[in-house]
């Protein structure tokens, strides 16, 4: 057993430090009140841990030349510099893209130590470093262009619409397969052009893989990179035998992982099928109304109906989110507060571009938090709900997903609209959902299609109801 | 195997677990700000990317370590920025 320096238990114990606070800054998350704090806990224990690694490189004399200073706080400026600069100036409504983009740098960044471990070494790395080597490569080469597609897709530079590759994902699999036959034979065999030839397939298929896959499905996507970055990491913790790393690593991993496993649920797909199948980007098209009839409603009507009501609960969709209308809704809602209406949201897991990114949206327009009720709280309530005014929104709130077994969104959790009084739907047009499914909601009784673009629909309506 | 090699493994697997067990508490409302702070916890690699510099002194180590400090970097200062920039905006609004 080898007696650890004083200062080298300093260092081990300080990155234990910055493990502890990542944990704390997690756990004030579970809750809107601490999570703010917990956010600055978790700045802090990454601040110590830098702090940290400076210290080791100082006392131990570790940078031999004057330049491997200058890369060190020069990379440490640029970077933040970036860093800092994309964050205050992302719109809200941004918000997937960019962390799609910080996925991909996370994930970048980690195959970038596994390359300079390579470089540094030749390659001549004991077995099981060679595989955490070859592990936070691949996976951090998937995840950064992976994320770069992604951050293309959301952000509109290619059409959020699947992309079919030549052969599908059969070139998918014989890429990951070949992927899989460089990395052993590098490990094996201490080349370092096998591991380069690894990442290069890696770098491939982060592209290949996510090309294929639709706009709607980007929620998985983000969560499943997300995690991926956390791997890398935590893999090139083992290979430079930093527990900080793996730590760090684990938590984000696991985190992704529940995330992902959330949307998928979601979205009642599983992650195979979701990642291989390219479907989920049919772009719901302005088609013509439907032949079967409808209760049409107005401006005026939805006024009415709302203003006269107890209980009111919003259901917002994608569309309320690509309209911007978000402080819309909150002003008829304020408008309505005024006349004594109890206005509350129920919001789907998959309502945004990634979870949770609606709750985001609504808290910028001064929604308070604890008014945005997720699937749980907000079903029990639609029994006793008097309106509800659904949004842009389409397969969530149909009821199929609980009475028809062929349908392929059965079983999906939805919320449980048609159990309010009135349903008062805004809408484009009749037609489908992305995922191609008529929905019997809009022929209900209690159910008035409102036919309009979101924004337009909800200026109206506060118009109307100012002038009753 | 070294003795280092499977007290990370331990670590490791531990550290799932608890990420599992917290993580699964965490409201459906704030998953956008869990997932850019944990985002921004995966920036840890800056640790290892610092410590690139320590592995030899040819420039093309020194260009892997600097892009990685940068891209580490963009990770950790963007990320934990714009999670608070998000939780900020979380209120209770007290009702009428």
């Amino acid at each position: 057993m080898i007696e650890l320096t004083f200062t080298e238990v300093v260092i081990a114990l300080a990155y234990l430090t910055a493990g502890i606070m990542f944990i704390l800054g997690l756990k004030g998350l579970t809750s809107p009140r601490t999570a703010r704090k917990g956010n600055r806990i978790a700045a802090v224990g990454m601040l110590v841990a830098i702090i940290t690694v400076i210290f080791d490189l100082v006392v131990h004399d570790l940078v031999s030349a004057t330049a491997g200073w200058a890369i060190v706080v020069g990379g440490i400026i640029v970077g933040g510099a970036i860093g800092a600069y994309l964050a205050l100036r992302v719109q809200m409504v941004d918000m997937p893209q960019l962390v799609a983009a910080f996925n991909g740098f996370g994930g970048g960044a980690s195959a970038l130590v596994a390359s300079a471990v390579i470089v540094g070494t030749n390659a001549l790395l004991p077995t099981e470093t060679g595989v955490t080597t070859a592990l936070s490569l691949a996976i951090g080469a998937v995840t950064l262009t992976g994320s770069m597609i992604a951050y293309a897709k959301l952000q509109g530079l290619i059409g959020g619409k699947p992309v079919a590759i030549p052969g599908g994902p059969a070139t998918n699999a014989v890429i990951g397969a070949l992927l899989v036959i460089a990395a052993v034979f590098a490990v094996v065999t201490n080349s370092p052009a096998a591991y380069w030839g690894a990442t290069a397939l890696a770098l491939i298929l982060g592209v290949t893989a996510v090309l294929p896959i639709g706009g709607a499905d980007m929620p998985v996507v983000i969560s499943l990179l997300n995690s991926f970055s956390g791997l890398a990491a935590a893999m090139a913790g083992f290979t430079i035998g930093n527990q900080a790393l793996i730590i760090g690593g684990a938590l984000v991993g696991a985190a992704g992982m529940i995330l992902t496993l959330d949307m998928s649920v979601a979205m009642n797909r599983s992650i195979p099928n979701i990642l291989f199948s390219g479907f989920g980007g049919t772009v719901a098209s302005d088609e013509e109304i439907g032949t079967k009839p409808v209760k049409r409603a107005t401006a005026e009507d939805a006024a009415i109906a709302l203003s006269y009501a107890q209980n009111v609960m919003v259901v917002p969709g994608y569309g309320l989110a690509v309209a911007q209308a978000q402080h819309a809704v909150r002003e008829l809602a304020t408008a309505l507060e005024e006349r004594g209406v109890n206005v509350e949201y129920a919001i789907h897991p998959v309502a945004g571009r990634m979870p949770g990114h609606m709750n985001v949206l609504l808290a910028e327009a001064d929604v308070s938090y604890d008014k945005l009720l997720d699937l749980d709280q907000s079903n029990p309530k639609f029994g006793h709900t008097d309106v509800v005014l659904v949004i842009g929104a389409n397969d969530v709130v149909n009821p199929i997903a609980h009475t028809d077994e062929n349908s392929p969104i059965y079983g999906m959790p939805v919320l449980d609209v048609e159990n309010a009084t009135t349903v008062i739907v805004v809408k484009r047009s009749l037609s489908p959902g992305f995922a191609g499914i008529d929905n019997p909601l809009f022929y209900q009784d209690g159910t008035m299609m409102f036919f309009s673009d979101a924004k337009k629909a909800l200026e109206d309506t506060i118009k109307a109801v100012n002038e009753l | 195997m070294s003795e280092a090699f499977i007290q990370g493994i331990v670590v490791f697997v531990l550290a799932s677990f608890v990420g599992f067990e917290i993580i699964r508490r965490v409201p459906p409302t704030l998953h956008t700000p869990l997932m850019s702070g944990a985002n921004a916890i995966s920036g840890i690699t800056i640790v290892g990317a610092i410590l690139a510099v320590t592995l030899g002194n040819s420039f093309v180590l020194g260009l892997l370590a600097f892009l990685a400090i940068v891209f580490a970097m963009i990770n950790v200062v963007g990320g934990f920025l714009v999670t608070d920039r998000m939780l900020e905006m979380f209120k209770k609004v007290p009702g009428k």
